[in-house]
């Protein structure tokens, strides 16, 4: 079967004054329909980049400098700027960060949905609020009617965020790609918003490409986990696999800097160090001056990636414990 | 809403009177228009019968007390140099400088919104660069300089436009409009151009810097991810947006504009108000100057009242309130 999204050695590079960012620099992996893949990784790591890329929506001095983006049998990369606009909010959408934002301030609802549903469909603006009508009743939002009319402050930040979801979900897209959308919110509503994207997604076999700096955020919800560190995808694999046995030391890190809940108050283990700029990066392993299992060949060569099994892909030399497939 | 338009023009009113007094004030202590009235060699009985007629050998309390009853009945006296109404004198003078200024208005709006959001949009380009320039340009551009050579360019050298006068009107309401005989536009045009200039430029900056600032946000990205085409992101989405600044600095040019357009109609020997206002005050023609700041002040509170009702449906987070934004 073909994967929903399959993305292979992804390169987007920012051409700047000061020199070459490689933002993303060469991400691979493939959603299958209906499954959740969790990409992980510290502010800064390409996520976000990741993403745009794969609508379509990196900006000059961005570029996507080579790799392949396939929806389905389609292959995406070096579609005119029409067909990808085609593509967008009706096979892959995508919800963003800070639900704030994301509403236009000075549009109604209605006019910020009927205008999506008919974007890309060919209907009377009557059915095309029926049908907004229909898709805010399924995120739950109660009397959409009124609210349709209701312009974005008069909504509570989880409720806007709804509102983007249902967005989001008009035209059932193959893939979903959601960019931290629950990071600004509080946490009973992040479990909330969650929820119910799992549930809207599995109802149609929609792909999600869930970004989050969070682990604890897709530990729950994720099928497969990929871990991202300045670029690029260091460990990949099922989330119970790579959570109960992390084999890339960037990922241990993740996990330990996790709050405990019968360790409440104590200090976190962050990771210690920051991400190094992606402007000029090391020629070894990117990771190597945060590492603690760093040994001299990290220094001086890039670690290529492993595949381990069938299911687990790592880039590292000394990876911790047996990598299980 | 009628509230407010009620309260705010309550408040006008207060201010007008309020205005009103202190001019008058300020104009009886600055000199006798006797004196610059009459002719040198006038005998003392002339004198007297001047001073008698115009009221002026009351003492100043008796004259105020007249001036302010006269007002609450919508008098403001006759004028002291031609001997008829003063608002009259102004409303024959009046058309010829809100078109002046409606047009220049217009000018601003059509060719300084598209103008501004282009070069935000190729900030980068020679296109954002050169519109950039020009508004610089137009910006520091003393007025009377840019009338004088147009009027050496297209009046004396080309000969494609009259070098001044009002030329040929239409009549509505009792009122000459340059605007309602197509053989007047030409004579509307260069004055009109010459005050645009600024605004133009005003509007190209405001433009400029909103569509720059628009475009990073993330209801646009959300905007492009759902699918729409440009025309209709920059046309709803950031136009909406960048409107809200715009309305708010127009309203309160097209105040100045018409107080102030005294510099453009000399040059163009247009017969506004705003030469009218000048004479006034040279021969300190008090029932003049008086009347004509009570008139500005209702239109500048006019104005304001629309754009704060504008302002409110351009932005529905503003609701009408006294004292503005
Ligand atoms: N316009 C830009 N110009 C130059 N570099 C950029 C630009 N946008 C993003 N980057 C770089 O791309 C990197 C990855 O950014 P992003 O994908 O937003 O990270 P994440 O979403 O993981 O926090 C950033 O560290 C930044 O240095
Ligand atoms: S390659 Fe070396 S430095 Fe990099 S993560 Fe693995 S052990 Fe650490
Ligand atoms: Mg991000």
């Amino acid at each position: 079967m073909t994967a929903a999204l399959q993305v292979s050695n992804l390169e987007t590079h920012f051409f700047t004054r000061a020199g070459v960012v490689k933002a993303v620099d060469g991400v691979s992996f493939s959603i299958a329909r209906g499954e959740v893949l969790g990409l992980v990784g510290e502010s800064g790591s390409g996520k976000t980049l990741t993403a745009l890329s794969i609508l379509g929506l990196v900006d000059p001095p961005g570029k996507i400098v080579a790799g392949s983006i396939r929806l389905g049998d389609e292959e995406l990369t070096g579609l005119s700027e029409r067909s990808w606009r085609a593509i967008r909010g009706k096979r892959i959408a995508m919800i963003f960060q800070d639900p704030m934002m994301t509403l236009n301030p000075v549009l109604r609802i209605e006019t910020q949905m009927i205008e999506a549903v008919l974007a890309h469909a060919v209907m009377s603006k009557d059915n095309a609020r029926q049908r907004c009508r229909e898709a805010l009743a399924r995120v739950g939002i109660p009397s959409p009617d009124e609210r349709l009319t209701a312009y974005p402050h008069q909504f509570s930040g989880g409720m806007r965020q709804r509102v983007a979801i249902a967005i989001a979900l008009l035209h059932s897209p193959d893939v979903l790609i959601a960019d931290e959308p629950t990071t600004a919110l509080d946490v009973t509503i992040q479990a909330q918003i969650v929820a119910e994207v799992q549930k809207l997604a599995a109802a149609t076999g929609t792909a999600i490409l869930w970004v989050t700096h969070d682990l604890a955020v897709v530990s729950g919800l994720s099928d497969r986990l990929a871990v991202m560190y300045a670029g690029r995808i260091v460990e990949e694999g099922p989330t119970t696999e790579v959570l109960a046995r992390p084999a890339h030391p960037y990922t241990q890190g993740l996990l330990r800097s996790l709050p405990v809940n019968n360790q409440r108050g104590r200090r976190l283990n962050q990771i210690p160090g920051s991400t190094p700029s992606l402007l000029r990066l090391p020629p070894g392993c990117p990771f190597a001056p945060r590492c603690e299992a760093r040994q001299e060949d990290c220094v001086s060569t890039r670690p290529p990636e492993s595949q381990h099994g069938t299911e687990r892909r790592l880039r590292c030399f000394h990876p911790l414990g047996e990598v299980s497939p | 809403m009628l509230a407010f338009v009620l309260r705010r023009l309550g408040q006008s009113a207060f201010v007008i009177v309020a205005m009103a007094a202190l001019v008058f004030l300020s104009v009886y202590a600055i000199g006798n228009p006797i004196d610059i009235l009459l002719a040198p060699d006038a005998d003392q009985q002339e004198r007297a019968a001047a001073i008698a007629r115009l009221g002026l050998d009351r003492p100043l309390w008796q004259q105020f007390l007249t001036f302010l009853v006269n007002l609450a009945q919508g008098d403001l006296g006759k004028s002291f140099v031609f001997g008829s109404d003063a608002v009259s004198l102004i409303l024959a003078r009046l058309p010829a400088t809100l078109e002046l200024a409606l047009v220049a208005l217009v000018l601003a709006i059509v060719a300084g919104i598209p103008l501004g959001i282009l070069a935000g949009l190729r900030s980068d380009g020679w296109i954002g660069r050169g519109v950039m320039t020009g508004s610089i340009v137009g910006f520091s551009l003393p007025n009377f300089w840019l009338g004088i050579m147009m009027i050496l360019l297209f009046a004396v050298e080309l000969k494609w436009l009259p070098a001044g006068g009002r030329g040929a009107t239409g009549t509505f309401l009792g009122l000459q409009f340059s605007l309602l005989d197509p053989a007047g536009w030409p004579n509307l045009l260069m004055p009109a151009l010459t005050l645009a200039i600024y605004k133009v430029s005003l509007v190209i900056r405001l433009a400029y810097a909103g569509t720059r600032e628009a475009m990073l946000q993330d209801y646009v990205r959300f905007a492009r991810a759902k699918g729409l085409s440009p025309a209709r992101i920059i046309g709803v989405h950031v136009l909406k947006n960048i409107l809200i600044p715009i309305v708010t600095v127009l309203g309160l040019e097209l105040g100045s504009m018409i107080a102030f357009a005294v510099v453009t109609e000399t040059v163009f020997a247009w017969p506004g108000v705003g030469k009218l206002l000048i004479d006034s005050i040279a021969r300190l023609d008090r029932p003049v100057i008086v009347a004509y700041l009570i008139i500005v002040v209702g239109m500048f509170t006019l104005i304001n009242l629309a754009v704060d009702i504008l302002y409110s449906i351009l932005d529905p987070r503003v609701r009408l309130a006294d004292g503005g934004h």
